[in-house]
């Protein structure tokens, strides 16, 4: 039992340390590709962000009504009903906007992104590539890379703001909550380090997202089986490293 | 042995082994400037393997491989991109990208080395195209071509940096007999037309006895006999003879290593 403990844990390390290399691989390729080939990250952006915006903004709009309706029920007991709105801005901005869109990102883009580079890899495309002399890591998988950790601050951004407009919509336009409080109890408690907190997350889990997405394709099995388990580790990982990340972030920033 | 100037690629004694499946034990080969060369074996002989280690997507582990006398195991990374630049691939299932037509497909290696202006990478595609007969197929998607077809764009693709060397992994593999011969031709018009080196990996003894000036039968992991198609015809060699005449049993056994039969049967084989 040891012995397997001990070979799991070296597969975990080498792993690990595999990964780490990948990802200064990718930052160092990173500016020059950035301002050589901006269109190819502009095309990413579309398709890791763009793309994701329906999904968001339902989401949004749904987590924020919730939020709304929640608020008021439970600070009504307070007489405190005002304060929805600061309820819901503290919730998604600090919490639920990153940790929500990281989420839905690594189901919508983050598999998108797996499957494609791992298919590319099945069929013999980065191999060729490679045979053009064009290097597939520089070609293919930083601009994606940059793409979504570009793409996921934007996103969390129109969460949260669609995440207030549904709990306006429900606080003050269903239960009655008066306008000039709602926004006003905001504006007075919300702190810009409360924003920045927010921002800081967003950018970690576009960096944790993007990076488990490229990572997981580019290593997948060349086979069906291996690039769908790719995918499905795409999902898991990258959920199990975003709540890991936002409990550190929310400690270190109390 | 012709001179040594007029070789092109020289594999010298590469050993190579996958974990403990040893492929290569003593590989020499010598391809010519200007020859079709093929390389024949029968299947699980590492044919694939030896254009991998000729374009050092792997490496072997003793021995070297010359390409102009240079030995592309010292090469740094960006020197072996630059010598990258001087082969053209054809993969088995053409390997085209996915995501772009057949037109981008082919432009791909001009846009991402040079800096050619439009109206000049549409007129070298074209041309391309054309050669491989498929001009009218530019604004088609990868995934509406026919598998003959489907090569016959990677080909255009292969040739459109204009290489010094082509490789074709199983060029032949799958196709209709009327695509076999657009592309047997098109192998031999290429080769002649450019003055390039082709090498064909291939199990078609027919149609490389009609396009090879020159092959290679690898078999153990060394090279088990070589010379024109019709020399290789006329050895004496069981192994040959096996091959070229496409014989069930002989030297290269129709049953992959397995215990006795009966004893299998019998379920011994599992008590021991």
């Amino acid at each position: 039992m040891f012995r397997d403990l001990y070979i799991t844990l070296k597969e975990f390390l080498r792993t690990f340390g595999a990964m780490q290399l990948f990802f200064l691989r990718l930052l160092s390729n990173s500016p020059s590709i950035f301002v050589k080939r901006f269109n190819l990250v502009v095309h990413q952006v579309h398709n890791a962000g763009a793309l994701s915006l329906v999904i968001i903004m339902v989401c949004g709009l749904f987590v924020g009504g919730v939020l709304g309706l929640q608020g008021h029920a439970n600070l009504s007991k307070f007489n405190a009903e005002d304060s929805v709105g600061t309820f819901a801005a503290f919730s998604l901005i600090k919490e639920l906007g990153p940790v929500i869109t990281a989420l839905l990102f690594a189901g919508r883009a983050g598999t998108a992104l797996a499957s494609e580079i791992g298919l590319m890899k099945v069929t013999d495309q980065l191999a060729a590539m490679e045979m053009m002399a064009i290097n597939p890591l520089r070609r293919v998988l930083v601009p994606r890379f940059l793409g979504g950790v570009i793409a996921m601050p934007l996103l969390v951004a129109v969460f949260t703001t669609v995440g207030l407009f549904g709990a306006h919509l429900v606080g003050v336009s269903l239960m009655g909550v008066d306008a000039g409080a709602f926004w006003q109890q905001m504006r007075s408690t919300l702190e810009m380090g409360d924003i920045y907190e927010g921002i800081v997350k967003s950018i970690v889990f576009g960096i944790v997202a993007s990076l488990y997405a490229v990572w997981e394709g580019y290593n997948a099995i060349p086979t069906a089986e291996g690039v769908g388990r790719a995918t499905t580790r795409t999902v898991v990982l990258t959920a199990i490293a975003v709540l890991i990340l936002d409990f550190m972030i929310t400690a270190v920033s109390i | 042995m012709a001179d040594t100037s007029e070789q092109i690629i020289e594999v010298r004694d590469v050993d190579y082994s996958r974990g403990r499946l040893e492929i290569f034990k003593g590989l020499n080969i010598n391809i010519r400037r200007g020859d079709v060369t093929a390389v024949m074996g029968p299947s699980g002989t590492g044919k694939t393997t030896l254009l991998r280690l000729i374009t050092r997507q792997i490496v072997p582990d003793r021995g070297h491989i010359l390409i102009d006398g240079v030995d592309i195991g010292k090469l740094n990374l960006k020197d072996l991109y630059r010598l990258r630049r001087r082969f053209g691939v054809l993969f088995q299932n053409g390997a085209l990208l996915t995501d772009f037509s057949v037109f981008e497909n082919v432009a791909f290696p001009l846009r991402e080395h040079t800096k050619l202006p439009n109206r000049l990478i549409r007129h070298v595609v074209l041309t391309k195209l054309h050669a491989v007969g498929l001009r009218g197929a530019a604004d088609m998607m990868p995934g509406q071509l026919s598998g003959g077809m489907a090569r016959r764009v990677a080909l255009a693709r292969a040739m459109v940096m204009d290489p010094d060397i082509l490789i074709y992994d199983e060029p032949f593999v799958g196709l209709d007999p009327i695509s076999m011969g657009v592309i047997v031709r098109l192998v031999r018009k290429m080769n002649d037309a450019l003055g390039i080196t082709s090498i064909l990996v291939s199990h078609d003894v027919q149609e490389i006895a009609s396009v090879a000036d020159c092959s290679y039968l690898i078999s153990n992991g060394k090279v088990a006999a070589s010379g024109s198609p019709t020399e290789l015809k006329n050895t004496q060699s069981k192994l040959v003879q096996q091959f070229m005449h496409g014989m069930a049993d002989g030297p290269v056994a129709f049953h992959f290593a397995a215990p006795d039969y009966e004893e299998q049967l019998l379920g011994r084989d599992v008590e021991q």
